[in-house]
């Protein structure tokens, strides 16, 4: 069991003061369980957030999963690695576009990369919209969530839905606006045997968007 | 200018009179609401019941910040006021349809026009502090908002964050700047008009509700607040008057004068309310935020301040203070 960075716990603070989040657990409890979070993606906010509002004994053993292309050098690199711990994975490897040899070899060292995190007891929280969206609605997923499933089809997948934090700290801007914001973590869903991936996908993606409070 | 000693405001026996008082009937209160969350049975008794103690819970910790705020002076309560402006003004914009591109104007809303507001208070610069948002802040947001380029809903943007800048921060301000009046003959007593206002208008709130739960049948506009009712409302005011008028010994007025203004309070505090339910009919919310427990939000406890602190001060401010 590792420890948590100091500097972590005081950005999560910071997050959690700032985006003044309301934390619901609809679909299950807070446990200290393996588990895979997949979340909306809609600001640099969303991580931290969701992360402070897992248990205590859990945060140190869950990782972010990050993209390479955008969290090296510098600053970025340090935080992402060193003080919350993440996975660092090719975007481009996942694309559906290109069908050549390297680029499944690239996407199956994600999966591996993944696994690898996931080991015995870590959990992972994934964004599989694979970018920040504009916060309307959810994005089409990408396809790394289906494989990793497939790998371990005995973890559970959390969905948690974030709401307003691309209000609170768009894309583009450096402070934020203190808002106040939600996040609702909803039922564990598994993938079935032999379930095709576009219904996996379809199944996990309608599962966080049910999670989108009505009327707001 | 700035408070007076520390010595001088803790020995001003008024003062302690008015707020020993105000902690007697709490306990009082909270003695009795105890006793009859325990013997009550019956849903509709139960939720009264609650909703008071609720309100008692609040109270209460309103009582710790303000005497917080005798001890650390008209700075501590600036800085109190600001943080509820803050608080306010944070749940108000989460609720109102803002663009992307009202993200560096709602910065300086939060970070530079509140604390300007509230230093200027501070340094007792009235001209300045009384016009700045009214004047200043109106013309320059929606020109900040325009220079952005996105004018979709452009005026209802503008117009709204003008709104929640007045009642969140300007109008709430009114209320630590009553510290601020200089009154012959009640020097260094300012922190009893403010005081004054946040107990009147505090109390007819209560005194509405519990009027309109003993006695209320024929609602106001059921469409915006179901559970305002006539019967609520003229007792609530009658009463509120009532008490803040057996109060003037401890304001600078006489009865007649102190009664005049208890109303004024209560009305306003009505019309504050009434406000505000609509503000959130109309965003299919039933409160504000989760900020003081069982109660809503801040927004709900301040309502009535917001609207009834800037009259009280100007009314104040041009019979009182030459």
């Amino acid at each position: 069991m590792s420890d948590i960075h100091p500097l972590a716990i005081l950005i999560a603070a910071c997050a959690r003061g700032i985006s003044g989040v309301q934390v619901t657990w609809v679909g299950c409890r807070p446990e200290e369980q393996q588990r895979i979070y997949f979340a909306n993606h809609t600001s640099h906010l969303d991580f931290v957030v969701l992360w402070s509002a897992l248990p205590p004994g859990v945060r140190s053993r869950t990782h972010p999963v990050a993209a390479r292309d955008y969290w090296q050098g510098g600053v970025r690199a340090y935080l992402a690695k060193a003080v919350f711990r993440a996975v660092f994975v090719d975007r481009a490897a996942h694309s559906e576009q290109t069908g050549k040899e390297s680029s499944f070899a690239a996407a199956h060292k994600v999966i591996d990369d993944l696994s690898a995190a996931l080991g015995e007891s870590d959990s992972l929280i994934i964004f599989p919209e694979g970018t920040r969206g504009s916060g309307e609605g959810v994005g089409p997923f990408r396809s790394g969530i289906y494989h990793l499933a497939r790998k371990h089809p005995e973890v559970d997948l959390v969905p948690a839905y974030l709401e307003n934090l691309s209000r609170i700290l768009p894309k583009g801007e450096l402070l934020p606006v203190p808002l106040l914001s939600r996040l609702t973590f909803g039922e564990p869903m598994r993938i079935h045997p032999a379930e095709a991936k576009e219904d996996f996908l379809a199944r996990a993606r309608t599962a966080l968007e049910s999670l989108r409070r009505k009327g707001q | 200018m700035l408070s007076p000693n520390l010595i001088v405001r803790l020995r001003n026996p008024q003062l302690l009179w008015l707020f020993g008082g105000i902690l007697g009937l709490l306990v009082i209160a909270s003695v009795t609401g105890a006793l009859l969350g325990r013997i009550l049975r019956g849903d509709a008794a139960r939720a009264t019941i609650d909703n008071l103690n609720s309100r008692i819970r609040a109270w209460w910790i309103m009582s710790a910040i303000f005497a917080l705020t005798m001890v650390v002076g008209q700075v501590g309560s600036l800085f109190l006021f600001a943080l509820m402006s803050l608080l306010a003004l944070r749940e108000y914009i989460t609720l109102t349809p803002t663009h992307r591109a009202d993200h560096r104007t709602l910065l300086w809303t939060f970070f530079v026009v509140t604390p300007v507001q509230y230093y200027l208070i501070g340094i007792g610069w009235y001209g300045l502090f009384a016009i700045l948002i009214p004047v200043a802040v109106f013309v320059l947001i929606p020109t900040h908002i325009a220079l952005r380029g996105d004018t979709e809903h452009f005026l209802e943007r503008a117009a709204e964050i003008q709104f929640g800048i007045m009642i969140c921060v300007y109008c709430l301000s009114y209320a630590p700047a009553l510290l601020m009046l200089k009154i012959p003959g009640f020097e260094g007593k300012s922190p009893q008009l403010l005081l004054f206002v946040v107990l009147i208008a505090q109390m007819s709130d209560v005194l509405k509700y519990t009027w309109g739960k003993l006695i209320g049948r024929h609602k106001i506009v059921p469409g915006v607040s179901p559970n305002k009712t006539w019967e609520g409302f003229v007792g609530g005011v009658l009463s509120a008057t009532a008490i803040g008028a057996a109060l003037w010994r401890f304001t600078p007025f006489g009865p007649w004068p102190a009664a005049g203004l208890s109303l004024v309070i209560a009305l306003l505090g009505a019309a504050g309310g009434l406000v505000m339910s609509a503000i959130k009919r109309d965003a299919h919310v039933k409160d504000f935020g989760s900020l003081i427990e069982g109660h809503g939000g801040m927004l709900d406890r301040i309502d009535s301040i917001c609207f009834a602190a800037p009259v009280f001060f100007h009314i104040v401010r041009y019979y009182y203070v030459p």
